[in-house]
């Protein structure tokens, strides 16, 4: 079978190993470069070094009594905690409306030299590690309270 | 009551399922053809048992049948009709029923419509669609039986995530996905057909599946374009794609059907890629399940993944059952598939959909890569991960920028070889259009690369399309003397195939320069708001008017007005909402799109404080997206073109 190959089909086989191969190299180089890793405060401190400037999707909850939001500059900042560790996050722009103390969010960014996560993405998570409401603080009670407030 | 009549239903599909799976082959071993009808006929009771299972889920749905599992799982009487019944396919159970139902259409159809062709192609595809059939009955009786029996009935239920009634396009996008997804079922069973019969060196499998595979084609298209539209009006961040796994899912067989619909061409015209057609076809077949696998097992979060359940294994071993075996009988026929035609000149249609066929098949590659690595990085290295949005873009723009330029050059050269005169008469002029649509992005203030190189790229291509039409017609002018209108209507219909095909090519530039502008030149702000107090943004002005609330049957409503003003005068109203469902921790946005000629102004309700002093409301100016939505309506536009049948001449 293999006497059949002429020179021509040499030079394609050839060229196609080539290409193929050039573009899984890209590939790969691609994907080093861009893998966002999933990590707990905890884990992101451990990782010494290789934790910095590199793009993380951390997870964890709300310290409380951590929050402050500059409504001016609107710089939002809090520490993120995972029991274990605690990383200091800067976001930019409104928390969403159910963000508070204790919840659990992911942030995507980087974590900087200064020992600040710079989120450019916070988003609230939805699972077991969510606090129930406190009265009060449900969206139903909030629908309430804004109600009464303006008279409608 | 109704649940127990479903289950019978799929009971008896499974048996019968089985039997014409068995009846088929063993008539054509044996030379009964006499014994084919009763495969036949077993795939039109499976449609007609699926059908039935189908509409008693949608009647306990809409009775409120809460005895039936999947019904106490999605159900609930607050919920408005319309989403009742399209809560169908909100979650899995459902959504493998409908495919199923989907699925068992389809083979009934493209059997019926060619029962009466001689040989063992028809019975063999039947024979494959029966299997695919089987298996998705399988996953209904076993790990997806949405008929389970819930004791003590429950009074009410839940009702549907919060995010699948939010919105209408979720009776849209789903179905479409549907078609199109199961759809790409047929040529695969057809190519199957085509090897197990032995008629694989002729190309008839290929001009019976044309149509199925173009409309399926368009479903899949449509899907993608409402799932981007739902994205972007649901969702509240204001953009469109993502490249999460799940958006991924669907558009990665698009790619290779997508290559498939040129490539069959190369066959048809030139006897050439018959091996990789069929692969193609094979690997389009396997990318919609691995998609069906990624969206419904429940590997990866997202508002489509519904449990973690068993379901995962069922799909890999069918995946696995279907990748072997296609590949065997491939490995078959591949010596016998002696390649005809042979490429004359680079100058030459055929060159060109090589090109393109090899640019989507990387593009295929790449986003698989992406989308599988977190997956393997999880399996192997037990390290939670995700592949960036960087990655996409970097590899995929270069391809998407030579895809759009190749959409030019492919319909302005001849198949064979263009002498050096058609080359230069064809593919120069073209270059005009590509430098004014190059200056009009930098004019809009453009200034990434890939944006301006897509714009240009698709002006080239855009006037070579154009042209195309141009010199059809006028060729008919000169010939019958028609006027313009005859002409070019005369000119499509005469092949529908090929200008329907240029349509869909205008659709694809629509979607182009939307995405190209949008992100390169989309602006937002962000304020807390006080009522009168107002927000600038791409010279427009909105004042907060009032924060309101409102109570519905489902849900409770917070929303603000916002005045559009043109001076001192209100022009319009934009009123972004935050929607409360009771089974949801979360609200969710609404927010409000206003659409202009050139842009939409998108308005998202961020914050707002409880006693309703100030909100917190974000407005984007989103450059030429509608441009994208009326884009994916001129590519279907285009697929209805070549899929609408000849007129007949009339036979005495």
């Amino acid at each position: 079978m293999m006497a059949g190959i002429t020179v021509k089909q040499r030079w394609l086989i050839a060229s196609a190993v080539v290409l193929v191969g050039a573009f899984g190299w890209l590939l790969y180089g691609g994907l080093d470069k861009n893998v966002v890793f999933f990590l707990t405060p905890k884990e992101l401190i451990s990782k010494g070094n290789a934790g910095y400037e590199v793009p993380v999707r951390l997870g964890g909850q709300v310290k409380p009594k951590s929050v402050t939001w500059d409504d001016q500059t609107r710089d939002l900042r809090f520490v993120l905690t995972d029991g274990a560790g605690d990383v200091t996050v800067h976001a930019k722009g409104m928390p969403p409306q159910m963000f508070r103390d204790g919840m659990g969010v992911i942030v995507e960014g980087r974590y900087g030299r200064d020992n600040v996560f710079q989120s450019n993405s916070l988003m609230v998570k939805h699972s077991n590690e969510y606090h129930p409401p406190k009265p009060g603080e449900s969206p139903q009670e909030a629908y309430k309270t804004l109600m009464k407030g303006s008279g409608a | 009551m109704i649940g127990t009549l479903a289950r019978d239903a799929l009971l008896v599909s499974l048996a019968v399922t089985a039997f014409g799976l068995v009846i088929g082959p063993v008539a054509i071993a044996r030379g009964k053809r006499e014994w084919i009808p009763l495969s036949y006929a077993a795939i039109y009771t499976n449609f007609l048992l699926l059908t039935i299972a189908t509409l008693a889920m949608i009647f306990a749905l809409v009775t409120h049948d809460f005895s039936v599992a999947y019904v106490a799982q999605v159900g609930s009487r607050a919920t408005p009709l319309l989403y009742t019944v399209i809560s169908l396919w909100g979650a899995l159970e459902g959504s493998i029923l409908f495919w199923g139902w989907v699925l068992a259409m389809y083979a009934a159809a493209v059997v019926w419509i060619n029962h009466e062709r001689p040989g063992n192609l028809v019975p063999y595809a039947g024979t494959a669609l029966l299997a695919v059939s089987l298996f998705f009955t399988i996953l209904l009786i076993g790990p997806a039986n949405p008929f389970g029996v819930v004791y003590p009935v429950p009074p009410d239920g839940p009702g549907p995530n919060p995010l699948l009634q939010n919105h209408i396009l979720m009776a849209i996008h789903p179905p479409l996905l549907y078609l199109g997804y199961v759809g790409m079922a047929v040529p695969y069973a057809f190519a199957v057909g085509a090897m197990l019969s032995g008629e694989v060196e002729r190309d008839d499998w290929i001009r019976i599946t044309r149509r199925w595979t173009l409309a399926s084609w368009g479903f899949l298209s449509a899907a993608i374009i409402a799932g981007m539209w739902w994205s972007y009006e649901v969702l509240g961040w204001g953009g469109y794609w993502a490249w999460d796994p799940v958006e991924n899912a669907s558009f990665i067989p698009w790619l290779t059907a997508t290559a498939f619909l040129h490539s069959a061409m190369v066959q048809e015209r030139r006897q050439m890629l018959r091996l990789w057609n069929l692969n193609l076809v094979v690997g389009t077949f396997v990318l919609t399940i691995l998609g069906t696998f990624l969206t419904r097992s429940g590997i990866i979060s997202s508002v489509h993944a519904f449990t973690t359940g068993t379901i995962g294994y069922f799909f890999l071993a069918f995946i696995a059952v279907v990748l072997v075996s296609a590949l065997i009988m491939v490995a078959g026929v591949s010596d016998r598939l002696k390649t005809v035609g042979h490429f004359d000149s680079p100058a030459s249609r055929e060159t060109i959909f090589l090109l393109n066929n090899l640019f989507l098949t990387a593009f295929m590659f790449t986003v698989l890569t992406g989308t599988l690595f977190p997956l393997v990085a999880e399996a192997v290295r037990g390290v939670k991960v995700s592949v960036g949005e960087p990655f996409f873009n970097r590899m995929s723009l270069p391809m998407i920028v030579a895809l759009l330029f190749l959409m030019g050059v492919g319909p302005a050269l001849p198949w064979k070889a263009a002498s050096p005169a058609e080359v230069k008469n064809k593919l120069f002029p073209p270059a005009a259009g590509a430098l004014v649509l190059g200056a009009i992005a930098l004019a809009m203030g453009i200034r990434n690369f890939y944006g301006v190189l897509a714009f240009a790229c698709t002006g080239y291509a855009l006037v070579a399309n154009l042209r195309e039409f141009y010199i059809g017609a006028a060729a008919r002018r000169n010939a019958h003397g028609e006027g313009w209108g005859t002409a070019l209507s005369r000119l499509v219909a005469g092949n529908r195939r090929r200008y329907g095909g240029y349509v869909s090519h205008m659709g694809v530039f629509l979607v182009a320069l939307g995405i190209a502008a949008s992100s390169s030149l989309r602006t937002e702000r962000e304020a807390t708001l006080v009522a009168g107090q107002s927000i600038n943004i791409a010279g427009r002005t909105a004042r907060l008017k009032n924060v309101w609330g409102r109570e519905e049957k489902q849900r409770s409503v917070i929303g603000v007005t916002l005045e559009l003003m043109n001076g001192e005068t209100v022009t319009g109203r934009i009123e972004p909402r935050m929607n409360f469902y009771p089974t949801s921790q979360q609200p969710v946005p609404t927010p409000e799109v206003k659409s202009f000629l050139f842009g939409d102004l998108y308005a998202n309700l961020q914050a707002f404080q409880p006693q309703g002093k100030n909100a917190t409301v974000k407005l984007i100016w989103e450059p030429l997206v509608p441009w994208i939505w009326l884009g994916g309506g001129v590519v279907i536009l285009g697929a209805l073109i070549g899929i609408w049948p000849n007129r007949r001449r009339s036979v005495a």
